[in-house]
């Protein structure tokens, strides 16, 4: 298991990095530039705005200074949009609420998604099987800025349970977070049905009704582990879904998260804050992926030598 | 086949007898009994044809405005009611569809053409090539990929054509996996070996019995690309990042339908529910493929 997980860290490494320097070069080569605004700067002050932020040194060196900046310090240098702040300053900022827009999302996915899941397994054909599979439907096929703007429309306008957009109050997190985790509740519940379904018909759950285990004991103590596989190997792309997902998200609920400030700092062409944010997500991505491989191969350790 | 003696009664339909049924007849038969996947197929076509003919039905275009009428309700004269601007909604919903469904096909050839290359090579050749292939395409599995695509459409320039390059670029990997486990799995079976001992060249192992295998989930995967490929693009349109106005393309369209929800429903509630409908066909036809086709591997 040490070994599994030392080669998977160990992978990552190139990826990384490979995530790092193609962003950074493919930024450079982009016309247009951080201090191209409507109303043109001076070649003078163009000057020393390029040697200020290291702009006029050659792109090698640049490359050098921001790696070893980064490797060595953490530091994902000064932002070129905000004067007098830094990257990391923007993200210690924004990507709390961010973290905990995901958070309460994959929460909401994965209880509805395994309750409705595990019901319409063991009620098969059933109401309740049709019902969980009419609400997978929806939520594969409505997407989430269609969804998104239709319960504001219902349930903060016409009803005014909500409000619309913020995020100042508890109240607010209701319907993003709803918003975001219903398309992902919906994978869920299918893969778990499916996954259930599979397990429900083995042997060994055979043995466990036969010495006597409640149905409920039965469920979920002994089916469910191996139901549940499935709904494991889903959660990796998931929470890169829920991830960039989140910059819809935040938009339509105009959420003052890290996802907006990256669309945002795109279109800026804000250098460092379009580099910091992509190096995050793309370590949040790789790492959680890591997480996601360690647990089912936990779970299954059937993986381990394939 | 014995010989069938003269007093036994002649069977009526002997050569449907000898032929019996293809993978193609077969399939086709247990798709056509899936009822939602029919659907999904009619409703895919009727939209496809009401996109294509119907902008040349209406006396409206989609460029045209009418800044007097403004936003209007849906109305005899409008069906769908207009936008802000005055412009007819139904005719820039089809000629919006126009560019998604364009969009999802075009960018599904892109992922369907490097990924069924891709993977048949690495499944053919074996060995160290396919090692080495198919570890780039893990690696590239852990990119986080939309966000490649935002950054190279917000850095270079908000064009179709790179729309649809950069998002089939970014759907293929999995086809490359799928097609190189059928190939590796075909390449292995009996009726591969046994077409092989009766001496057919490799042309004809190829064309008439590895082809046919790997054509089902193939077909199938395509089929379930393109709403994920559409889904994509709307995301891109719906962050500013897609096609660019006077065009629109559904995602715009729920966009604009969006921001200006609380006065005017109809400008989000029609083009999301062409929208979902497109993506519920597609689904669900897919689906229908799945099971007619038999194929046996997952979804994801």
């Amino acid at each position: 298991m040490f070994r599994f997980i030392a080669r998977r860290l160990l992978q990552t490494i190139p990826v990384l990095w490979f995530i790092v320097t193609a962003t950074f070069f493919m930024i450079r080569f982009v016309p247009g530039g951080p201090f191209t605004a409507e109303k043109a700067v001076t070649p003078e002050i163009l000057r020393n705005l390029e040697a200020h932020y290291g702009l006029d040194k050659p792109l090698y060196e640049q490359y050098f200074d921001y790696m070893g900046n980064l490797l060595f310090h953490g530091d994902l240098g000064p932002s070129f949009k905000y004067a007098s702040r830094t990257v990391n300053e923007i993200i210690a900022d924004k990507l709390p609420v961010s973290i905990e827009l995901g958070a309460i999302s994959l929460g909401i996915a994965l209880f509805f998604g395994l309750i409705l899941g595990v019901i319409a397994a063991v009620k098969r054909n059933s109401f309740f099987d049709y019902l969980a599979s009419s609400v997978a439907m929806i939520g594969i096929c409505v997407p989430t800025f269609v969804l998104g703007p239709i319960l504001v429309l219902f349930f903060a306008i016409h009803l005014g349970w909500f409000n619309a957009s913020g995020w100042y109050t508890n109240i607010d997190r209701v319907l993003p977070s709803a918003t975001l985790g219903m398309v992902y509740a919906a994978y869920v519940a299918r893969l778990t049905r499916g996954g259930m379904l599979e397990v429900l018909n083995q042997d060994y759950i055979r043995t466990a009704r036969a010495k006597g285990a409640s149905e409920f004991r039965v469920i979920f103590r002994h089916a469910l582990r191996g139901g549940i596989l499935p709904v494991i190997s889903f959660l990796g792309p998931a929470i890169a879904g829920i991830l960039t997902g989140s910059f819809v998200i935040e938009t339509i609920f105009q959420i003052p998260g890290l996802g907006r400030e990256f669309v945002n700092s795109a279109f800026n062409r804000d250098y460092t804050l379009v580099l910091g944010t992509v190096i995050l997500y793309a370590s949040l991505i790789v790492i959680l992926n890591l997480i996601v491989d360690v647990v089912q191969v936990w779970l299954n350790p059937k993986l381990k030598f394939e | 086949m014995p010989t069938i003696l003269p007093s036994e009664p002649i069977p009526e339909e002997p050569i449907e007898l000898e032929q019996g049924f293809s993978l193609w007849s077969d399939a086709w038969h247990r798709l056509s009994k899936n009822k939602i996947a029919v659907f999904g197929g009619v409703t895919l076509i009727v939209l496809t044809i009401a996109c294509i003919f119907g902008p040349l039905l209406s006396s409206y275009s989609y460029e045209d405005q009418n800044l007097n009428l403004g936003a209007s309700a849906p109305s005899m004269s409008h069906w769908l009611g207009t936008d802000t601007l005055g412009r007819d909604l139904l005719v820039r919903l089809l000629v919006g569809g126009r560019i998604s469904i364009g969009v999802g096909l075009c960018a599904t050839l892109v992922a369907l053409t490097i990924g069924v290359v891709y993977g048949a090579t690495a499944g053919f050749f074996g060995g160290k090539t396919d090692a080495f292939m198919m570890r780039i395409v893990d690696i590239m599995y852990a990119l986080p990929f939309t966000i490649f695509v935002i950054l190279l459409m917000v850095f270079f320039g908000r064009n179709i054509v790179l729309l649809f390059v950069a998002i089939g670029a970014v759907e293929w990997l999995t086809m490359a996996r799928i097609v190189r486990g059928q190939i590796m799995s075909i390449k292995k079976m009996e009726f591969i070996e046994a077409a092989r001992s009766i001496g057919l060249g490799k042309r004809r192992i190829i064309f008439r019995h590895m082809i046919p295998n790997v054509l089902g989930p193939i077909i199938v995967y395509t089929t379930l690309t393109i709403p994920a490929v559409m889904l994509l693009e709307a995301f891109l349109s719906f962050l500013g990042l897609g096609v660019q106005p006077p065009l629109s393309s559904w995602g715009v369209l729920i966009k604009d339908g969006a921001e200006k929800m609380e006065e005017f429903w109809w400008l989000l509630v029609f083009p999301g529910t062409i929208f979902s409908l497109t993506l519920f066909s597609l689904n669900f036809l897919g689906d229908g493929l799945r099971d007619a086709l038999d194929v046996r591997s997952s979804k994801d």
